[in-house]
């Protein structure tokens, strides 16, 4: 080339071109580079022999190591199903009750149950059951469907006002709405409900709202106000409200109801995971 | 406007270069910048704390992600490569522009339409939800018809020129605006619902659109933020270290290796789905074979250095581009690693391929860019020298901080997001779930929103410093490396 130099510094030639001032080595490509190029395009083309790699015209060439990653996810999850189906079998067998009362598959119950409530049931009731207004907490000793395994079973598995046959279901009249009560009535009943929980309440608004409730409310809510849980009717007499405390949100429950729905579990989740995460909201603080 | 800066380098006459349209670009590209990175951190602290979204359509996290993907790498590093492109083309082939200036004028104003369009329709919910490809049909066919002007002025400003050989700078240039076109158009194939409305569907459906969407996706980064760029650290690293570049040889090879190969690497974002093994096992080991392609612009980079080294101690816009060269060399490393499908089945869909995207668009696009920029103001702007030196050096020590606490806490946050998703307790359940995972990534969240902050503060000195270099001022300072110890 014409105008090729040498560079003073790097004792490499010029390639003899220049373009607004700038001139090329012509240093050979480093040799670590080259090879460890060459080492890359190696293991490509071995990685080629032993997986699928290249199209044909109707298919692609499997490769010699017999590798699918469909095939490979079906073993793990094979290989999952057979570890787990030592205790399985035994929770698809025993009902909730049976299953509470050994002490090692309880074990599995609350292991996989904390996961199965934090991925499915934390969204609306919190984590570990914190509960939310409309939410109801599942930390305490308050169930508006009831308590013990079995009924806690039910409610996940079918769930309430979820459209499933054996939902849970209840509705409280439209009271306002439909002119059951009118708006002094309502005032009063929420004023008897107010004193319900806290006994220094004490009016002739209380004592009006006393007979509207023995008349109204105390066939699901009991008459002394304390809940029936089998036709899920909230206790109204203790510090646990499912949307808030007041005269005013009570008197609005009354007059024109909210109607929490909880979707049924049965066909989301497997018969065993409800036994498990049954068992584990029965274990969160509050199980009878 | 003539330019008579650099080297005189042969007898022949220089010939009066079109530098207006590239005032404008290098312009455009500080105000696309700042906006893009301002963007940036405000989508990072909405990540740390929602109430941020504002509960407001147009400015949820959903539209407001794409503002600012779309205006780092299209409207910043989109402005500042048709600049440098247009910059460099001239004075590597010793004519001015093919078409004269009007017609680059045309692609100024026409490309920053495109800009305030997509970002626009973004912001108004306009989407077709394919990443880094969001804008409508009729905002792409806009910009196809812009990219080809450009390519028709660039391509003809080679074929016009009065050199014999074309620059290497040129070859990677040539392979980003034609690669770019033929991406564009391909993924971008779709038909509008109405001939008066934005909507459109794409052409593509299921696993093909999937695998044409990430075949575009990783060549926008393999030739817009890979070759365009790698074309400026060509020029500009030769020109500012005032030596010659060092292997033209490795420059054939890697050039040739990395447009061969690069094509094919796109699978790799699809591992483990739907899209078939064999497509996969391709795309893997495509990107394993990148690895010395990618680095041999890397050693091109550095070993240019060679016999100037010393220079790195006085001049921090040097700093700039060569520390560049060391966040690309790490990020073509990290991305090939990523690819290998056991290493992908911990990074997918997690923070590390944030972290990864960000070491090699903060560290190397943006600090390339940085070097770029504080190298073409003062000659295009006909000043000796740039406003303060100092503050070019504050501006990088204040950005490279900020870059190693993005990254850090991305790969922090990712790796421990990807080991939580798959921890299994003693009984066989899973052991996290995924709120917990979210809730654990939180203050990783506010790292690296913090280094957003120190990033966009960076930008925002050298705001400072180019305007006042605009305008003729100069500071009053301690030259760099003479009265410290530096370094």
């Amino acid at each position: 080339m014409a105008n090729v130099e040498k560079d003073a510094i790097s004792g490499q030639e010029t390639t003899g071109h220049e373009w607004d001032g700038i001139k090329e080595l012509n240093t050979p490509m480093p040799k670590w580079w080259l090879y460890t190029y060459y080492v890359c395009i190696v293991f490509a083309v071995g990685y080629w022999v032993v997986y699928p790699a290249w199209p044909t015209l109707s298919s692609y060439t499997k490769g010699t190591g017999g590798y699918s990653s469909r095939g490979e996810h079906d073993a793990d999850l094979a290989a999952q199903k057979q570890s787990r189906s030592a205790w399985t079998s035994k929770f698809a067998a025993m009902n909730v009750d049976e299953i509470g009362g050994d002490r090692q598959l309880l074990n599995y119950a609350m292991a996989g149950g904390k996961i199965i409530f934090a991925e499915n049931c934390a969204p609306c009731h919190g984590t570990a059951g914190s509960g939310a207004p409309g939410y109801p907490i599942l930390a305490d000793d308050d169930w508006i469907w009831g308590g013990t395994r079995d009924a806690i079973h039910t409610t996940v598995a079918f769930g309430v006002r979820s459209g499933h046959d054996e939902t849970r279901e209840s509705e409280m009249p439209n009271f306002l709405g439909d002119e059951i009560l009118n708006k002094a009535q309502i005032a009063d009943v929420a004023e008897y409900i107010m004193s319900l929980s806290d006994g220094s309440i004490s009016s002739d608004g209380v004592e009006r709202g006393a007979v509207v409730f023995e008349e109204q409310c105390s066939a699901c809510h009991g008459e002394d106000g304390k809940g029936l849980p089998e036709l899920g009717g909230p206790n109204l007499t203790d510090a646990i409200w499912l949307y808030s405390k007041s005269k005013e949100a009570i008197a609005t429950q009354v007059s024109a109801p909210k109607h929490g729905v909880m979707p049924a579990w049965t066909g989301r989740l497997s018969d065993v995971e409800i036994k498990q995460v049954s068992l584990y909201v029965h274990s969160l603080g509050g199980g009878q | 406007m003539t330019d008579q800066s650099g080297p005189m380098t042969s007898a022949s006459v220089i010939p009066v270069y079109d530098d207006e349209v590239v005032r404008k670009f290098v312009v455009a590209t500080i105000f696309w910048g700042v906006i893009g990175f301002a963007a940036g951190v405000l989508i990072a602290f909405q990540l740390a704390f929602p109430a941020l979204n504002l509960d407001l359509e147009w400015t949820s996290f959903g539209r407001l992600r794409p503002v600012h993907t779309s205006a780092v790498i299209f409207a910043f590093g989109g402005n500042i490569l048709i600049g440098t492109t247009l910059f460099i083309v001239q004075r590597t082939s010793k004519v001015s522009l093919f078409g004269g200036s009007g017609l680059a004028h045309v692609v100024f104003w026409g490309y920053q339409a495109f800009i305030v369009m997509a970002a626009l329709s973004y912001v108004l919910g306009f989407s077709q939800s394919k990443e880094y490809a969001e804008p409508e049909w009729f905002i792409d066919l806009w910009l196809t018809i812009i990219w080809v002007i450009y390519l028709v002025i660039f391509a003809g400003t080679i074929f016009i020129r009065k050199e014999k050989h074309i620059y290497v700078a040129n070859w990677f240039f040539l392979a980003f605006i034609l690669t770019i076109a033929m991406l564009h158009i391909v993924n971008n194939l779709a038909v509008p619902v109405s001939w008066t409305g934005a909507k459109s569907y794409i052409l593509w459906s299921g696993v093909q659109d999937a695998m044409t969407q990430w075949w575009y996706g990783h060549n926008a980064v393999g030739f817009f933020l890979t070759a365009g760029f790698l074309g400026m650290m060509y020029y500009f690293i030769p020109k500012q270290a005032e030596r010659p570049v060092y292997s033209y040889r490795l420059s054939v090879v890697h050039f040739w290796s990395i447009t061969f190969l690069y094509i094919w690497a796109g699978p790799h974002h699809l591992h483990y789905t739907a899209l078939p093994d064999w497509t996969q096992t391709l795309g893997m080991t495509f990107s394993v074979m990148l690895w010395m392609p990618s680095w041999g612009g890397m050693i091109n980079g550095f070993m240019t250095l060679s016999g100037a080294w010393d220079k790195l101690r006085t001049d921090p816009t040097l700093r700039f581009l060569v520390t560049s060269v060391g966040f690309y060399g790490m990020s073509t490393f990290e991305g090939p690693l990523m690819s290998i499908k056991a290493v992908n089945s911990l990074s997918h869909y997690t923070d590390w391929t944030i972290g990864h995207v960000h070491s090699g668009a903060l560290g190397w696009n943006a600090f390339i860019s940085f070097g770029a920029l504080y190298y073409l103001v003062p000659k295009l702007w006909g000043r000796e020298r740039l406003y303060s030196l100092r503050l070019v050096n504050t501006h990088f020590w204040i950005a490279t901080v900020g870059i190693v606490l993005y990254i850090s806490s991305m790969w922090v946050s990712g790796i421990m997001q990807g080991l939580m998703w798959r921890t299994y307790d003693e009984l066989g359940f899973l052991q996290y779930s995924f709120i917990e995972t979210v809730e654990a990534m939180h203050p990783y969240y506010v790292i690296r929103g913090t280094g957003g902050v120190l990033f966009l503060i960076g930008s925002l000195i050298m705001v400072y410093n180019l305007v006042k270099t605009m305008k003729g001022h100069v500071r009053n300072e301690a030259p760099i490396g003479a009265s410290t110890a530096k370094a």
